[in-house]
């Protein structure tokens, strides 16, 4: 019988090891730390590696002829003045939402498994965020005076109009991504004092020294430790929620039918959520499965994180049927028109490609046989990916194409710099993740340690 | 090398300037080489080059010094390039030109002809650059409004594909040489009287030229003048000469029209007089309180237009059906004198009621009321035409007969025929065509591009190297109208004294200049052959003042040509019942490119056609049922068969167009434009005969099969039962003046907490008349040119990133076949809450005391936040550098008042602020405040029906303050609270109850 069916039969059982049995604290170091510090670079991270640089490359393309050109080799046109860049940007913020969820609020709620995942979670905030981040700026019409949304000192004595949102998504923006990257780094503190002692190449251990910053494990060290990353974890705790929140904003306070709406700061965080966890599968599966840590990231992991994204396709589900409820009680003929347009007009097909993925086919996720196959897991995630970037498209797209008056509609239509761009974005961040699991433990040395029987023994004995 | 202790010698600046001025071509070399011999030219050009670094220690001489380097850099750079470089002063005037104060304009009245017929202007010229065409108030054709042709007319003037040299198969020559040339050729022409010697003009009213052409013609009385324009007045010409005798001009006085009916005609958008019958109509449909007398319009068209949308009843019928049309009323008025037989089958038919209630309205306003017929239509339609207004007594009240204003009332056509026929017979040596282009818009089955070549000698002047001037030897760049000296007659026969308010940008040469090679005086300036013939005309001492004060005016007193009352003969010819078959095709000059003359005009290519929005293309028009016969959709790539000829077209799918019937716009398809208008659209006149001239049956259609996009800009005309226009009949109005402000909910103000802001200055505001506004878009070309808008071209439109800040909406109510229509003109509305400055990240967009809604360019870093919350949508951004930064002359064109707006940043109606800002200034240099009507916004001042109304609405006396209290006054989209200042009077009719009964 192999591991995997043994886990997935104890996962049915409701027995539910968070570490596949066998494992001592030298095997964990062992098998993670030699991901990073082995010689040889596996043929399976360098075909992908090369991919994403190829992608990365087709971002690049895309951007300069951009800042050659201007944003109109984009799709966007009047009216429909944002497209797939603000599209891109929502859903490339949200995916980041899972990582926080995982690192800070878990660890608060202390759900230990969260200890094989995290890491790399955040990783994937991180680098998401990055993406996400580009979008706002290339976006722009005048994309190097970008930091005028910055409230600094200048001569011109004009600050930024503070009534925007998105002025206040330059806040939550960069809020998030400087407390994430200090979770993030404060986290691997400890790892990367593991990789320095191991390693056996002299500017690896000047690098990992430094990063390190003079870690050597004692208690007070971990006793600092602790208290930073649970103070850390205390502050991306109700970023997890208030991101995502300022990012909805930048539509309800907009007027357009469609947009102007009070439900959208919990179904938008509903729905980062969702879509988050849902690529942290579409990560972890294929990480296990290449580097064989089906050990460490066990089937109750997926199951559990399959769970999550159960629990939040619902949220968004409510979401869409309130939406559509409200829209018809408003009695508000635009409101009312905005949906009926969803439903019946030209770009229809996107609304209803965007219930079946994110509402209709999660539903399986009921089922435990699906949510313990890993087959089924990547494809739902997937899945939840396209229909969580549809639902951005639906919101932002259909919504501008007919707003008030008839005579300025038009069908809005992508080009192929939009797209360029878009998988240039995804190139970027494959091209980031790579690097990183490549440099860096994936996943939490020290901390799925303390998942391990024998580190349960010795809470034991200090209680 | 000079001795630096000898006095220089001082270049005369004035001197070289008025040598530089007077030569051209060839001889601008030699009197370079000239210039170079003197010694003071050896010393600027040592400076110029120095061996040694220039010297300005001689203080008292420094200053003249400069001047003079600054004179030789000049001189240098035309010897040192090819191309002409700009004139780039940078230093004060040394004596003040009268008048010309930097940064204050001035005005200066001439006139712009459209197919020889004048429409007076006033023309804003900043430092010598005109940029901007106003109306002249004291015009009768314009009475201060223009139309869009007119308003685009100034970029003509700088666009840089005119023709700019005067070559002889393709060399560059100098007059001189053509002068030489047409010499030679004449002297045989001499002897024989000129008999080998041929003129071909288009129409042109021009009494100087006419005098020209006369003398030209006594030295040469054997020579003919030929007369050919592709959509000219030849049908209402033809009407009148079988009517009178007599090839008369005919006008309407609509002012005093109660009942209107337009027999095919455009009359409010397209014709010379268009703009002055907008003025007069609109005048009649005013209802403000108490005052609800309406005029009433019938419209009895086969192509859609705006007149037709203006119509309070509007019939689509076949272009050829229109004639039975005629006969029927002609019958039902009791015409005297014409056949009205083929009339019976229309009163027989399903609008024998409609056409019954048009009679009795058209008798009961008997001498006041008007029945116009199309240029379009057949002279048959106008001899009917005619005999209705005879015999309703119109004539000499509202229907106004005078001698023709064209120098030539031939029938164009035929002319041209005749010419065709000599130059195949041989007979024609020398060809001098003047303006025109028939090399591109002669009736095909002339042949006249083969036919030239059997012409020895061919001459052609135009703005343009053309279709025609690739046919002949000699091409002429023709002076634009802003740079030369001219007259021409506007449509009731009034002249106006063209004035120049540029030297020619290219070398271009006037009509009269040519004319005069051919007389006996032919070194004569413009000027000179021009005022000539005036003091001739006004002999005696005081001709000075007489000429100053008719050049200023842009009018000449006194020269309305008189009402000429004719007996209506009994009609010679009876008019034929014509016989239908198959499809019709109906040929229409376009509204903005006209016959193909401005198809390189970027502003009015890009202008939005009226009802299909169309840009850079033209369509074959069908009505939505033929379209489904046919199996028809948009954007369908057909085959246009017609009469054995093929051309290739995209269908557009017309409401309101007449069924079995396809509409075709000339103009396009040209391939000597320039580089906007080549290969812009499909040539109608591959299709034109001239056995069938404005429409005719035996069309047959094929689909290819492939696709042809279409840049429209507004694809959705139905309200979706939104009250965007708000409309209602004249008698709901009388019962209940308030119904418009009923349906626009406007959210009270003391919904909220805040208090408002108190508008204590100026608060300018805007109304727009929906019930005046006949969409004929000259506002968006005024605002275009008064703004420095960008024209971005066609992909851009197909992409819907046109830049107007203004536009015309239009909407349909009722069936598809023949609904009813509205415009509505959307500027940006200034909203008091305006959504747009709430989202803007950077403050880009603000308010101002005064209630406008201010755009800082330098500001906008483009997020297009602003753009996607206006519900108005009238924000547009600069995807990309749409301005042209580069193309020299294009430059001159801008107004220095307003920024040119660079890539990626918002822009949008400013309310016309520099005008506004100006006004502020002056007033506030008098110690008053600015007074009512003292700022017109571009938009307001183009547009002929008067629909559009600016002011401070704190101002309880102003135009604008009273027509915001009228019970039709209500804001768009009211009920988003908005508040916007640019409100909407609600467009009424006025219906005939008989008809709406029935």
């Amino acid at each position: 019988m192999s591991e995997e069916r043994r886990q997935i039969i104890s996962v049915e059982r409701g027995r539910v090891p968070v570490i596949a049995p066998g494992h001592t604290f030298a095997t964990v170091t062992d098998k993670i730390s030699t991901i990073v510090l082995t010689r040889k670079t596996p043929l399976y991270w360098l075909v992908p590696f090369l991919i994403a640089s190829g992608l990365l490359m087709v971002f690049l393309t895309a951007v300069s002829y951009l800042f050659v050109k201007g944003v109109g080799i984009w799709g966007i046109r009047v009216p429909v003045m944002w497209g797939w860049a603000i599209t891109n940007f929502v859903w490339w913020i949200g995916i980041g939402h899972a990582g926080t969820l995982i690192s800070a609020i878990l660890l608060l709620l202390n759900q230990s498994w969260r200890n094989s995942i995290n890491r790399f979670a955040e990783a994937m905030t991180l680098f998401a965020v990055a993406c996400a981040g580009t979008y706002p700026l290339l976006h722009l019409g005048r994309p190097w005076l970008f930091y005028w949304l910055f409230p600094y000192p200048n001569t011109m004595g004009v600050q930024p109009q503070f009534r925007s949102p998105l002025v206040w998504d330059v806040f939550a923006v960069s809020t998030y991504a400087t407390v994430s990257l200090l979770f993030w780094f404060v986290g691997l503190i400890p790892d990367l004092a593991t990789l320095r002692d191991r390693t056996h190449n002299r500017w690896a251990k000047a690098t990992y020294g430094i990063l390190a910053m003079g870690w050597r494990g004692a208690a007070s060290h971990w006793q600092k430790y602790e208290t930073a990353s649970l103070l850390l974890a205390g502050l991306a705790t109700p970023l997890v929620i208030s991101v995502h929140t300022v990012v909805s904003f930048d539509f309800t306070v907009a007027i357009v039918p469609g947009w102007h709406s009070t439900i959208f700061p919990p179904y938008f965080v509903a729905g980062a959520i969702y879509s988050g966890f849902a690529m942290v599968l579409v990560l972890a599966i294929p990480l296990r499965a290449m580097y064989g840590l089906g050990d460490l990231i066990t089937m109750r992991h997926l199951d559990n994180m399959a769970k999550v994204m159960l629990a939040t396709g619902q949220i968004v589900a409510y979401s869409y049927l309130f939406e559509t409820f409200i829209g018809w009680y408003s009695a508000n003929q635009y409101e009312i028109y905005a949906i009926w347009n969803r439903l019946t007009g030209p770009y229809r097909w996107t609304y209803y490609a965007l219930i079946l993925c994110n509402l209709v086919i999660p539903q399986l996720l009921w089922l435990k046989k699906i949510r313990t196959n890993v087959v089924w897991l990547f494809m739902i995630s997937l899945d939840v990916l396209v229909g969580m970037w549809l639902e951005r498209y639906v919101i932002i797209v259909v919504s501008l194409s007919r707003d008030f008056l008839p005579s300025s509609w038009a069908h809005y239509w992508p080009t192929i710099w939009d797209v360029a761009t878009y998988v240039g974005t995804i190139g970027l961040f494959f091209f980031l993740f790579f690097l990183f699991i490549r440099s860096l433990p994936m996943i939490s040395i020290f901390e799925v340690r303390t998942l391990l029987p024998q580190a349960e023994v010795t809470e034991g004995v200090e209680k | 090398m000079t001795n630096p202790s000898k006095p220089y010698a001082y270049l005369d600046l004035a001197e070289i300037r008025a040598r530089l001025d007077s030569s051209r071509g060839r001889e601008y070399w030699r009197s370079l080489e000239e210039l170079a011999n003197t010694e003071g030219f050896e010393e600027l050009l040592e400076r110029e080059f120095p061996r040694q670094a220039a010297e300005w220690k001689d203080d008292a001489a420094g200053r003249r010094q400069f001047l003079k380097v600054m004179g030789a850099s000049l001189a240098l750079a035309g010897l040192s390039a090819c191309t002409r470089q700009p004139t780039e002063t940078i230093m004060p005037y040394v004596r003040q030109p009268e008048e010309v104060i930097p940064g204050k304009p001035l005005f200066f009245a001439t006139a712009v002809p459209i197919a020889g017929v004048a429409t007076g202007v006033l023309v804003e010229s900043h430092l010598g650059r005109p940029t901007k065409v106003e109306g002249n108030p004291d015009h009768p054709a314009s009475l201060g409004a223009t139309d869009a042709i007119a308003q685009a007319s100034v970029l003509d003037l700088y666009d840089p594909d005119r023709s700019q040299t005067l070559t002889y198969l393709g060399d560059i020559r100098p007059w001189s040489s053509f002068l030489g040339a047409a010499r030679e050729a004449l002297g045989p022409q001499s002897a024989t009287g000129g008999a080998g010697l041929r003129f071909l003009t288009g129409a042109t009213t021009s009494p100087t030229l006419a005098d020209q052409f006369h003398a030209v013609l006594q030295k040469f009385p054997r020579a003919k003048w030929h007369h050919y324009e592709p959509a000219g007045r030849q049908a209402s010409r033809a009407g009148a000469r079988q009517a009178f005798g007599e090839p008369l001009n005919t006008y309407y006085q609509l002012a005093k029209a109660d009942v209107i009916l337009s027999l095919d005609s455009d009359f409010l958008c397209t014709g010379p007089a268009s703009v002055r019958y907008a003025a007069d109509f609109a005048a009649r449909r005013r209802v403000r309180g108490q005052q609800t007398a309406m005029n009433r319009l019938y419209v009895v068209e086969s192509t859609a237009t705006p007149t037709g949308a203006k119509g309070d009843h509007r019939l689509p019928l076949r272009a050829a059906d229109i004639e039975m049309f005629a006969a029927a009323v002609a019958a039902g008025v009791g015409a005297r004198g014409v056949d009205t037989s083929a009339g019976s089958q229309m009163t027989s038919g399903p609008h024998a009621k409609w056409i019954a209630a048009v009679v009795k309205d058209l008798q009961q306003h008997g001498g006041a009321s008007a029945v116009i017929p199309g240029e379009q239509q057949s002279p048959a339609v106008h001899l009917l035409a005619l005999a209705i207004n005879e015999a309703l007594g119109n004539t000499g009240k509202t229907v106004i007969h005078t001698d023709p204003l064209d120098l030539n009332p031939v029938d164009d056509f035929e002319s041209l025929r005749e010419l065709v026929e000599d130059m195949d017979a041989g007979k024609v040596e020398i060809l001098v065509i003047v303006g025109g282009n028939p090399g591109y818009n002669a009736p095909v089955d002339f042949g006249f591009t083969q036919r030239m070549s059997k012409v020895k000698l061919r001459i052609h002047i135009g703005l343009y190297a053309d279709e025609t001037s690739e046919l002949c030897q000699w091409h002429i760049p023709e002076a634009h109208f802003l740079e030369t000296w001219s007259d021409a007659r506007a449509y009731d026969g009034t002249v106006t004294i063209m004035q120049p308010l540029i030297m020619p940008l290219y070398f271009g040469r006037s009509v009269h200049e040519l004319l005069a090679a051919f007389g006996d005086q032919p070194n004569q300036t413009p000027y000179q052959i021009v005022k000539g013939y005036w003091n001739r005309q006004h002999p005696g001492p005081d001709f000075e003042d007489w000429w100053r004060k008719a050049v200023h005016d842009g009018i000449v007193p006194n020269t309305v040509l008189p009402a000429r009352q004719l007996a209506f003969k009994s009609s010679a010819a009876p008019a034929k019942p014509s016989q239908v078959q198959g499809l019709e095709l109906v040929f229409r000059p376009d509204p903005f490119i006209f016959d193909g003359r401005f198809a390189n005009n970027g502003w009015l290519q890009e202008l939005p056609k009226p009802l299909t929005t169309l840009t850079w293309d033209n369509a074959a028009l069908v009505s939505p049922r033929t379209a489904e016969r046919l199996g028809l959709q948009n954007e369908d790539l057909v085959e246009l068969n017609f009469r054995g000829r093929k051309v290739k077209a995209p269908a557009w799918i017309l409401p309101g167009h007449a069924d079995e019937s396809v509409t075709v716009h000339l103009g396009f398809g040209r391939t000597h434009a320039g580089r906007v208008g080549n290969g812009v659209g499909f040539n109608a006149y591959a299709l034109r005969t001239s056995d069938a001239p404005s429409f005719g049956s035996g069309l047959e259609i094929v689909k290819t099969g492939s696709k042809y996009p279409l840049a429209v800009t507004q694809n959705a005309h139905l309200m979706e039962g939104r009250a965007i226009v708000i409309s209602g009949e004249i008698d709901e109005y009388r019962k209940h003046p308030g119904f418009a402000r009923e349906k626009a909910e406007e959210p009270p103000k003391e919904l909220t907490i805040y208090p408002g802001f108190k508008y204590e200055g100026y608060a300018w505001g805007m109304a727009i008349d929906q019930t005046a506004c006949v969409g004929c878009n000259a506002c968006m070309v005024a605002c275009q040119s008064e703004n420095n808008i960008p024209v971005v071209g066609k992909d851009q439109v197909l992409m819907r990133r046109p830049m107007h800040w203004i536009r015309v909406d239009s909407y349909y109510k009722g069936g598809m076949d023949n609904p009813e229509t509205y415009f509505q003109p959307v500027p940006c509305m200034h909203c008091e809450n305006a959504p747009c400055e709430l989202v803007c990240p950077v403050q880009a967009t603000n308010h101002s005391a005064e209630g406008l809604n201010d755009m800082v360019y330098n500001r906008c870093v483009g997020t297009r936040y602003c753009g996607n919350n206006c519900p108005y949508k009238v924000r547009r951004f600069n995807f990309f550098l749409y301005s042209d930064w580069t193309t020299p002359s294009l430059k001159l064109q801008r107004n220095p008042d307003v920024s040119v707006r660079s890539r990626g940043v918002m822009e949008k109606c400013t309310y016309c602020v520099q005008r506004i800002n100006e006004a502020k200034i002056d007033a506030e240099k008098e110690g008053r405040k600015v007074r009512d009507g003292e700022i017109v916004t571009a938009c307001q001042g183009a547009c002929p029906a008067q629909a559009i109304v600016f002011g401070d609405i704190n101002d309880p006396a102003s135009r604008i303050a009273k027509l915001k209290a009228e019970q039709l006054n209500y804001s768009l989209l009211a009920e988003l609270n908005t508040r916007p200042r640019t409100t909407y009077l609600a467009a009424l009719r006025n219906p005939n109850p008989e008809i709406e009964n029935s």
